[in-house]
This record gives structure tokens, sequence and C-alpha cells, in this order.
């Protein structure tokens, strides 16, 4: 069943246009990768998904199971399922990771009209799945992100993946910042999540990430569309060949 | 449309007016004529039944002020008080002596229950323990004096504390049992001639609350003083007088709210604290007065002088504030480190929105050998206000070792507001330490957005990105007034983001 379908999007940034009609369709259970050249419009995808301020949709739609997605606040969406892995993801002082955790996810719960989880249940659920993460639990008691190396940041958008359990998960540049080893403790975290109720998109520059999360379609994008779709070799040819020759076709 | 453009439109439909405590309490007042002379000092004390010294001094001090000028130098902007156009005087009728609750007019009590102030459900006729299970033992007791208009009207636990040698009374009782205590005591720390607003306060307080903390006692629970101005046109000027004596240790803490109301009101208040040979005092302060409304309309006009003197050797006091109301804030509770090694600290939370206007901070001097002071202040400012840290940090040649840590961090949240820190740093000896650190930061929209995608509201996550940048302060609160605290920073600043 199509999960997320985005339909000839098209969006502006202060008068000027990034996506110029974008179509892209994710059924439940797949991977997709996005790949492209900088300033092919990747991020700016998936923050039109999750609803940035600061992008203006001119024309297209986004459906999420059915449902206008641009009709909804961000925090909606993210009740409803939809999760971006942030690039940079952002420092909160004084806000322990734990207690992040926790709010963010009793608000989920609550707009979705559930109990909220007991404290008991949720140290539980939390200590199993950093331990899977090989997140040390001093780190839940720091400040959300704080201090953090690259690779602890990722890790900790990772526990969230996990705890919020969104039907949706974008993963913005992921790879960004992180040594070979910090990749696969997080793309082994990620690749634990992959299931058949959930979809991802995993946006990158790089095919290596793609090694670690093999994705089932992969989407080349150039000036604000998808100029080529194919199956996970495409990633492959891209990496021998380069973005050069889709310039033209967009 | 962009976030930024989104939060000034919010700001702009901005609702100050969800003030929880804006309403009155329809009761009958005696009010002494509007208008302020020597006759009206003399009802105030009349009314007192005080002894001649008290009516003196207040004499002494209304002659000063006469010869005073308001004090421009705050970064606040209001149109001139019209000092004769106040009332000085007005408390609930009838008023004699009130020797249980049930003498208290019910529709003052209604208030207090309103207002959350546990006088009735916390034992309050005097002498009667709460039965057993009817306290949470978990619960640390808490003894309230609450003052209406300028006449405190019920004063919780006495008997408990007096059995501990505390005292803990309205100082208008204390002026008349305690004389002794109050003649060597009160004007020492603020005296008459201070300042414009605190020598006003002599003249004409009318109330406020006592402690004596005799020496080597721990105070066996919290003080809290709930004050609130009711009466339309009168002004509130409260007097409170702490003294810790040698070795003795107290914690108290202030609240206060008002009615809504159109035209300004003004309180101006004095706090005093001695603390003696290896005292501690711990003093609180949760001031939630009316701000006005969306227009900037109405509000209170907070100009209070609050100091603590560190008399001893080895004494200490700690200020703790959280102010987000008023109209206008002009506020600096100082300590005085007389006493070798005595220790000074300020922490405060200072919430802006609307069109409020806050010039807050504190004075640190330095006087005793070894003493040190510690300032952490936190100020927000949102809507269309300003925020203004003013602060000073002085030692005298003789303080030799003095050390001061000074951290002013400001957080803003749009781009209609300002803050501004103005710290004064003066050291007349090679030995002392002073340290200043200073930020300035806004509200960053990527992390309210982080914020937001992980499934928080626009105002839950404003809400948490300031508790968080206030943390360090609100731990510096009693358990009990943390959470109420909380609560409070998130309901002033409701409204204040897109």
């Amino acid at each position: 069943m199509a999960l997320l379908e985005v339909k000839d999007l098209k969006v502006r940034v202060e008068e000027r246009e990034i996506l110029h009609g974008l179509t892209l369709t994710v059924n439940e259970g797949e991977v997709h990768a996005i790949m492209g050249p900088n300033g092919s419009g990747k991020s700016t995808l998936s923050h039109v998904i999750a609803g940035k301020p600061g992008y203006e949709v001119t024309d297209g739609q986004i459906l999420f199971r059915g449902e206008d997605l641009l009709e909804m606040s961000p925090d909606e969406r993210a009740a409803k399922g939809v999760f971006l892995a942030f690039q940079y993801p952002v420092e909160i002082p004084g806000v322990t990771t734990m207690n992040f955790l926790r709010t963010a996810l009793n608000a989920q719960r609550k707009a979705r009209g559930e109990s909220e989880l007991m404290v008991p249940d949720f140290l539980k659920k939390v200590r199993e799945v950093s331990k899977s993460l090989n997140i040390p639990q001093d780190m839940l008691k720091r400040g959300v992100n704080v201090g953090f190396s690259g690779g602890e940041k990722k890790r900790n958008e990772v526990l969230q993946m996990a705890l919020f359990e969104p039907s949706l998960c974008i993963l913005d540049e992921m790879d960004s910042g992180l040594d070979i080893d910090a990749l696969r403790i997080a793309a082994d975290g990620v690749n634990a999540l992959r299931s058949p109720k959930r979809a991802m998109v995993v946006i990158t520059h790089y095919q290596r990430l793609l090694n670690y999360i093999v994705p089932d379609v992969v989407h080349v994008m150039s000036k604000g569309r998808v100029v080529k779709s194919g199956g996970k070799d495409l990633a492959l040819e891209l990496e021998a060949s380069g973005y050069a020759q889709f310039e033209d076709a967009a | 449309m962009p976030a930024v453009q989104e939060t000034v439109e919010r700001v702009k439909r901005i609702d100050v007016d969800q003030y929880r405590y804006g309403f009155e309490t329809l009761i009958d007042t005696e009010k002494a004529p509007k208008g302020l002379s020597e006759e009206i000092v003399k009802f105030i004390s009349q009314k007192k039944n005080e002894p001649a010294w008290m009516l003196q001094w207040r004499l002494e001090a209304y002659r000063r002020w006469l010869t005073m000028t308001e004090p421009t130098w705050a970064r606040v902007d209001y149109p001139k008080i019209d000092f004769q156009d106040l009332y000085y005087y007005a408390a609930p009728k009838p008023k004699k002596t009130v020797n249980s609750l049930d003498e208290i007019d019910p529709e003052i009590l209604k208030t207090y229950e309103k207002l959350g102030i546990p006088l009735r459900e916390v034992a309050m006729l005097e002498g009667v323990e709460p039965k057993v299970g009817e306290d949470d033992p978990s619960r640390r007791k808490i003894a309230v004096d609450a003052v209406f208009d300028s006449v405190s009207v019920a004063t919780t636990f006495k008997a408990e504390l007096k059995k501990a040698g505390v005292i803990f009374m309205p100082i208008s009782e204390a002026i008349r049992e305690h004389p002794e205590l109050v003649q060597k005591y009160l004007g020492s720390v603020v005296p008459t001639s201070d300042n414009f607003y605190a020598t006003l306060n002599s003249a004409v307080f009318s109330d406020g609350s006592f402690v004596y903390v005799p020496p080597g006692v721990r105070c066996p629970m919290e003080l809290s003083t709930y004050f609130r101005i009711n009466e339309r046109n009168t002004g509130q000027f409260e007097r409170t007088l702490i003294i810790a004596d040698k070795g003795s240790y107290v914690s108290y803490l202030e609240g206060c709210t008002a009615p809504q109301r159109d035209e300004n009101q003004l309180h101006a208040a004095v706090v005093e604290l001695v603390a003696l040979d290896d005292a501690e005092i711990k003093y609180s302060t949760v001031q939630n007065w009316y701000p006005g409304n969306s227009e900037g309309k109405g509000g209170i006009y907070n100009f209070v002088t609050k100091r603590g003197d560190c008399r001893g050797h080895h004494s200490k006091i700690s200020w703790t504030q959280v102010e987000t109301g008023s109209a206008i804030t002009w506020k600096y509770p100082s300590c005085i480190l007389r006493g070798d090694n005595s220790r000074g600290e300020f922490y405060s939370i200072a919430i802006s929105n609307g069109f409020q206007q806050v010039d807050s901070g504190t004075k640190m001097i330095h006087l005793g050998k070894n003493t040190s002071s510690r300032i952490i202040s936190k100020g927000i400012a949102a809507g269309k206000s300003q925020n203004t840290y003013r602060g000073l940090v002085t030692a005298h040649r003789k303080a030799t070792g003095a050390r001061n840590f000074t951290a002013c961090d400001s957080l803003l949240i749009g781009d209609k507001c300002g803050a501004h820190t103005v710290p004064y740093i003066e050291a007349k000896n090679s030995s002392a330490t002073f340290e200043h650190e200073a930020t300035t930061s806004k509200i960053s929209e990527d992390v309210l957005f982080y914020c937001v995608q992980r499934g928080l509201s626009q105002e839950e996550a404003v809400g948490l990105v300031v508790n968080g940048f206030v943390k360090d302060v609100l731990q510096q609160l009693p358990m009990e007034f943390a959470v109420e605290a909380q609560k409070l920073i998130s309901i002033s600043l409701e409204g204040s983001v897109g």
C-alpha cells in the first residue's frame, strides 16, 4: 500500500523555485534512496515532508496514507508517524535527553489519544534500545546533543526513531560527518528498524551509505526533479559515472 | 509563511489578558482618604495602635521623602505617578482581632482558595494539628502569612513555630509585641533615607511579615507570605523584616498577585534581612503581579527595595526570584557582605512579555575579608518587552580575598523585544577576584522545529527550551515552588511564538 505519495510538488523558498514538480511514491516496507548533487533539492524535499517553516508549496500534493500531509502542523505529522532524522541535530542545553525523549513520546501518544507511557515501561524501553545502539546511560542524562560527538548525535537520532516507532523515516544525509565505525553502528541501528510496516527514505550524496543500508529503490534527483529511478545497482552506476550525465536530462 | 514572520504575527495577537489571577474580590474595605500628608501617616499609625516611637520614625521618613525626587536612571518608561492620587491605606472590614479562620471574611478566604494558597487546608486554626492521615507526611509543612491589601489577614502554624522559638507574625503585631527587636533591626539594613520608594514605604507601610529565628534554631518549616492587592487605586507598601540570629537557618518565600485593572497600581515594598554569625537566610520570590493587557494598559508598578545584611561572620544570604508579572519592575535584591567569610547569592529568572519593562538585578557589596558572592541571572524577553539586568559588584579596600562569579544570560523570543545587561564592577583592593560572563541568544527556529518534529507543540517546545535555559535557577527554589514556577513560566510565555 502506498504510504507516501508526492505528486507534482512545486516548492519555493523566498521567490526561488527549488522543486519543479517532483513525484515520488513510497510503499510500506520499502527503503528508497534519494541521491543527487548539492542543490538538487534533496533536503528541501525532506523538510517539506516534515513541515519545516520557510517553504512555500505552490503546487502539487503530499499524501500520507491518503491524507493530505500539507494540511497538518509538523507536530501532527510527527504523531501520525513521520520522522525526520536530521543532518545536523540541534543542541538543547538544560534539557536532559531522557526528559526530552519522554516529553516527545508522551506528546505523540497524547496526540494519538493513547495513554502516557508509565515511567518504568519507558525506562525499560530506553535502556533496551540504547544498549543495542551502544549509547551509554550517562549520555541520556546530558543535555540533548550538548557536547555529543558527530557519531553520538546520529545515534541519538536513531534512538528516537526506535522509541517513537514511526511508519516513515526520512534520513537526511545520515553519513555526513561520520567515520566508518560510527557509520556502521548507526546503519546497524537503522537496519534493525526495517519492517514490513515501515518505509524509509534515505537521502545521501554517496553510494557508501547504501552499502550499509541497502535500498529497494534508488532515485536520482537533479534540479528539483526525480530524473531517474531504478534498483540498488543504479547507485553503483552513479558512483562510477557521476551525476553529470543527469544534469542535461533535468 | 516563514516561521519568523509567523512568530511576529503571533506576538501581535498576543493575549496577555489570560492572567489567571485577575479576578477581584468584592468586600467592604476601610480606606484612608486619598493622598499623602502627615495626617495620613498619623492615621495609619493610629489604626495600627503603634507606640509613639514608631509614629516618630514614620514622620521622619515622610519629611525626608518630601525632599526627595524619583529615580530616573532605570531603563523603564512610564508616565509620572501622582502620589496624591493614591490611597495609602485599605483594610478589609470589619477589623477586630481575628482569632480563628471563621472570623475572616469568607470572600477573602475564597480569594486565597482560588489562588491556591493553603490557608484552610493546612491546619489553619491556630494550634490545631492536622488529624492523622489528613496530611501527607512526605509534604513539608509551610507556614503562611496572608496579606490582603494593607493588612495581614491570617498567619498559619503560629503555635508550632512558637514551640521552636520562631517568631512569625504580621509586622504590625511585632511592633506592639516585640518592640525591642523591631526597634533594633527595622531600618538597619534599608535606612529610612535610602531611596525615594524605600523612604515612602517607611512612612506609610501598613503591614508585612516579621520573622525572628533565635540562636541555633533551624526553622522547622518553610515560611511564606502571600501578598494580594485588591483595592482600586491603592498602593501596597508592605514591609518585611527577617532576623536570623547566630547559627540559625530560615527559608522564606513570598508570592504576589493582583486583580486585572485598567489603571496602574503602585507596589513599593521594603524587605530587610539580617543574618548574624553563622546564620543563613534563603529568600525566594515568585512575583506574578498583573502585567497589564495586550495594549500595555494597566498592570502593577513594582518598585521594591530588598536588601540583606550578612552582619555576622560565616553568614549567608541567598536570594532566588522568579519574576513574571508587573508592568514595570524596578528591583535589586542585594547583599551587604559585612561579616568575614560571609556569602551572598542571587539567582534570578526574569520573564517579560507583552509591554512589560523589567530593570532588575542585584548588588553584592563586599566589605568583610574572604567574602564570596555568586550571581546567576536568566532574562527572557518576548513580545514587545524590554528586559534589563543591572548589577553592581564591589569590593571595599579592606575586603581582601573577595570573590564573585557572575553569569548573565538573556534569551530573546521574537524580534520586537530587547535584552540589556548593565554590569558595574568595582574592586578597591588587588586581591579581589571577580568573574563576569554574559550571553545573549535567540530561541532559534531550528531548535523549535527539531522539537515539533518530535511531536511537541510550538508552545510545549518553547516551554521546554526556556525551562532548560533557566534550570540552574529553578534548582535553587524549594521543591514545592519549583514545580509551580515551572508552570508559571510556561503560562507567561503562552502566545509568544507562532
